[in-house]
């Protein structure tokens, strides 16, 4: 790798515990439910007990009056104005882009879409009035089930039909590489409906003064929902403030323009006082988008001796009801991902976006890049054993080497670092890979009914969204830039502000230690703010791990400027020319005289009082940046999984689970193997818990925690974590680390089983392999005797 | 409404209050004590943990009513002017992220240690299994009641 990357400071690299904690271990927080201004009211939402039904009539009239209610309103009420929220990445020209009332009109189509508002007192108040609204509803036929809902004759969930969009991306010529191929092994993936299930439900609060609204919500992307505000819902954007305070995670679950907090602020205004929705869990997992939810058909092509030939992919991904905002985009970010680190000579891509009648999924942990990695690293393995290879072997016969980066893919995405055998190794190593296959040779051998697997993922992903020339070749509606500001106060402390939106990742801390580097000033004396456009003006907000990739070269980008003001500065104190300064630890100091030396927190004090500045130096060294990244990033590992796989009762136990990753320069090691620990969660969460399900008349049935099943403590195994490091070729060398885990994790455990049981005969179980179906999959292989 | 008279974080209330109205919301928005967050309507996820007579409870799941004339301590009156073992523990073991379950984390690894005052992690895997935390993966978390009951929690 050719990269420049900035000598390493004090801080670079340093396990500070975070300055957010304080806060939130005592209890001090302040989440958007814990808002209450003078005089607010409370909004509860009649929802849709139907997944597709005409609506006939609403009559709000009887929770008007109930005691404590102050409004009702029905869609039609608001049917002048609320207009259809936004989808941001129309992927194809003749996309299908449905209307989308933020309280529906005529028609619902999934369980839990809002209908009608009550506003009243307090939340009891509002929630006892929707009883009163009266509702007539025709039912309709839901469109459940996507491998059906293109037939002749579906049922239509909109007018123009079911089919939103096709998408198709070739490289290579694919016929040749299938034809005459010595194997081929073609295989269907399920990626079962996930719910994200942050810990802070949804809240939001809406306060109008005179002509400007406020609005605090639980989101991701105070800054692009301020946007949307404006360009959608006329609002002028300069009488727009919105506010994400403390927030209690995402995992792209807030990364959206939601119905209640667009309603919030029509309503507010409506009524003239502030309002506020909290939702509920059980509401929550009905109405917060979804994830996942395709059908992934995938073919590879090799020769005998295990090398890639070309691989084909067709995806029938749900789109729910909607398109929200990022929804269509979502399989194409795993478009590019299927090829994953291997070499081959071709590569076809078709993904088939399809209407049901259920909640919208859109962006959730990883986002396309999980279900991409899932179907490749599975069929990498499933590969493995149809030519008698062992499956690290095979993936070493064709990952990209060390000295070949950086490597453009079949897929068009050039990898600028990574080096697969090193983590490979190091992964091997941790895990004690040899002594593990040979138990797991000796327990087959004895016939053990409790059968040891060992699984593989050597993925990759791209991340650090993103180039904003590539996400306008994509048709995406925004660009992918960070911004970032430096406030230089008179007293030598900080004020850095940045256009991230932590939600849990830390920021104020990491942020802090780029800054006390890149300045020169201690830690302690160094504030981050964000989440406020009012404080933060310029933002893309935090998702698809971009803060530190993208936003953390912003701040560089900031210090930068600071730097060049200060140094002219100092000259002008030390009597020298810039030319002759050097900057070094927050210190300006003549070169060949470092006696003669000023601190950036003297410079700061100079040019407040400004006495003696040079001619035509403005008196500040505030600073701006805005930083596009020329390329993604692209961590990569190796993550291995062994389980206990009882065929007697098909529990599946992790025994250990190692995960090596290169995230490229580590600002904080503390916080990135926290991100590493809670993305591997997630993963195995999909593999082996979690699953939102409808029945056949279109009920979510996963409504609470008791049916949707967040593992806990005592679900999840240890985790043992190494780190190889390449560095990313951007001035800090980072890479991201928020989605790592989650894309890694899956393949890793459903591999894990089901290397426990391919000797058993099966090669497949569906996600999430509960124990009902890892001992269906081991009977039915077995033909019952088991 | 009901009169009740309730002990919350060393001070005394009292107030009258609908029989139906939820523990966490009358210390969340009667008396103020928003640093007890509500995460579910199921009690799974115990974010809203409360210790009530020195035994955690999810508040969620008891009525005020039903807390009339006990003491309850919540995460804001956990620190007896300096950081609970706990407390510093998590901060420690950077065993939050989001730091949305970690009032009820806190609570119910006090009262799990208060119990068991050496947990093996087993031990602390299945004493935390009411609480859900989606961040951390839990390591973390282990790791931090490990090393409140080496720095040995006051009981």
């Amino acid at each position: 790798m050719t990269t420049t990357t900035e000598a390493p400071g004090a801080e670079l690299g340093k396990a500070r515990l975070r300055k957010e904690d304080a806060r939130l271990i005592t209890g001090q927080t302040n989440w958007t439910d814990n808002i209450k201004l003078p005089g607010m009211l409370h909004m509860a939402f009649l929802r849709s007990p139907f997944a597709h039904a005409r609506i006939t009539r609403v009559d709000v009239s009887g929770a008007l009056s109930q005691p404590g209610v102050i409004a009702a309103f029905s869609g039609a009420d608001f049917a002048g104005e609320q207009g259809s929220l936004p989808c941001a990445w129309p992927v194809t020209a003749d996309i299908v882009i449905p209307a989308h009332p933020p309280m529906a009109v005529d028609e619902v189509r999934y369980v839990g879409e809002a209908i009608a508002v009550v506003v009243a007192r307090d939340r009891y108040a509002a929630a006892d009035a929707l009883a009163s609204i009266d509702v007539d509803y025709e039912p309709l036929p839901p469109v459940l089930d996507i491998r059906t809902a293109l037939d002749d004759g579906a049922p239509k969930v909109h007018e123009a039909g079911n089919k939103s969009y096709e998408w198709v991306f070739a490289s290579g010529d694919v016929d040749a590489a299938f034809r005459d191929a010595p194997v081929v092994v073609e295989r269907t993936y399920r990626q079962q409906r996930l719910i994200p299930c942050a810990m802070e439900p949804r809240a939001v609060v809406a306060q109008w003064l005179d002509d400007q609204v406020t609005l605090w919500s639980a989101t991701q992307i105070p800054h692009v929902l301020r946007f949307a505000l404006s360009a959608f819902f006329g609002i002028p954007e300069q009488n727009v403030r919105v506010v994400a305070p403390d927030v209690g995670g995402g995992f792209g679950s807030k990364l959206q323009v939601t119905a209640e907090e667009v309603l919030a602020v029509l309503v507010g205004r409506r009524v003239g006082k502030a309002v506020k929705w909290t939702e509920s869990r059980s509401e929550g997992n009905m109405t917060v988008h979804h994830g996942r939810d395709q059908w992934q058909r995938i073919r590879i092509a090799a020769d005998r001796d295990g090398r890639i030939r070309g691989l084909d992919v067709d995806l029938l991904a749900d789109m729910g009801a909607y398109l929200m905002l990022v929804t269509p985009g979502v399989p194409l970010l795993g478009a590019f991902m299927f090829p994953a680190i291997y070499k081959m000579d071709a590569y076809s891509f078709k993904c088939t976006g399809i209407f049901t009648t259920k909640m919208p999924t859109d962006a959730y942990r990883g986002a396309g890049r999980p279900e991409a990695t899932f179907a490749i690293e599975r069929i990498m393995d499933e590969l493995a054993a149809e030519i008698g290879i062992e499956p690290l072997e095979l993936r070493e016969r064709n990952w990209i080497k060390h000295e070949e980066f950086p490597f453009t893919t079949i897929a068009g995405l050039t990898y600028d670092s990574g080096n697969y055998e090193a983590a490979t190794a190091m992964a091997k190593e941790l895990f004690d890979y040899d002594g593990l296959r040979r138990e797991q040779q000796e327990r087959n051998d004895r016939g053990d009914p409790v059968r040891l697997g060992i699984g593989i993922s050597t993925f990759t992903e791209m991340c650090g969204l993103a180039p904003s020339r590539v996400l306008g070749s994509l048709s995406y509606g925004a660009g992918g830039w960070e911004s970032a500001s430096i406030r230089m106060l008179p007293t030598g402390k900080v004020e850095v502000v940045t256009g991230s939106s932590a939600h849990g990742q830390g920021h104020e801390t990491a942020w802090s230690q780029i800054v006390a580097d890149q300045l020169g000033v201690p830690f302690e004396d160094i504030r981050v703010l964000h989440g406020d456009t009012l404080v933060s003006p310029r933002g893309m907000d935090t998702y698809g791990s971009r803060s530190l990739a993208v936003g953390g070269l912003a701040l560089v980008g900031a210090c930068d400027k600071v730097v060049a003001k200060a140094k002219v500065i100092a000259a002008a104190m030390l009597e020298a020319s810039p030319d002759d300064l050097e900057f070094s630890a927050g210190r300006f100091s003549v070169r060949g005289d470092p006696e003669a030396s000023k601190t950036i927190q003297e410079v700061a004090l100079a040019t407040f009082a400004a006495h003696a500045l040079p001619e035509g130096v403005e008196p500040s060294l505030d600073s701006d940046a805005t930083y596009d990244p020329d390329n993604f990033s692209f961590p990569h590992g190796t993550h291995l999984c062994a389980t206990e796989v009882d065929t007697e009762t098909g529990f599946v136990k992790i025994r250990s689970y190692v995960a090596v990753d290169d995230v490229g320069v580590v600002v904080n090691p503390m916080i990135v193997e926290g991100q590493v620990h809670g993305g591997i969660a997630q993963g195995i969460a999909q593999a082996l818990y979690e699953e939102g399900v409808y029945d056949d008349d279109g009920n979510l049935l996963t409504t609470t925690l008791a049916d949707y099943l967040v593992p806990s403590a005592a679900d999840l195994p240890s985790y043992v974590t190494g780190r190889n490091e390449t560095q990313a070729s951007n001035r800090l060398g980072v890479k991201g680390v928020g989605e790592a885990g989650t894309i890694a994790s899956t393949p890793a455990v459903v591999n894990a089983i089901i290397d426990a049981l391919r000797p058993l005969g099966v090669n497949d179980i569906t996600m999430p392999c509960t124990p009902e179906r890892v001992w269906r999959a081991v009977q039915s292989a077995n033909g019952g005797a088991a | 409404m009901t009169h009740i008279t309730v002990m919350v974080d060393g001070v005394n209330y009292a107030d009258h209050v609908e029989p139906r109205l939820l523990l966490v919301h009358y210390l969340r928005e009667v008396v103020g004590k928003t640093g007890t967050p509500i995460g579910c309507d199921t009690s799974n996820c115990g974010a809203c943990i409360v210790l009530m007579d020195g035994v955690s409870v999810k508040s969620c799941s008891v009525l005020a009513v039903q807390a009339d004339g006990s003491d309850i301590t919540t995460i804001e009156g956990l620190a007896d002017g300096e950081l609970h073992p706990v407390q510093r523990a998590f901060h420690e073991e950077h065993a939050l992220q989001c730091g949305y379950c970690t009032p009820g984390m806190i609570m119910a690894a006090a009262d799990l240690l208060r119990d068991n005052p050496h947990p093996t992690d087993e031990e602390i895997r299945e004493g935390l299994e009411g609480n859900l935390c989606r961040c951390t993966g839990y390591e973390n978390i282990v790791r931090a009641v490990r090393r409140a009951a080496e720095a040995g929690v006051a009981p």
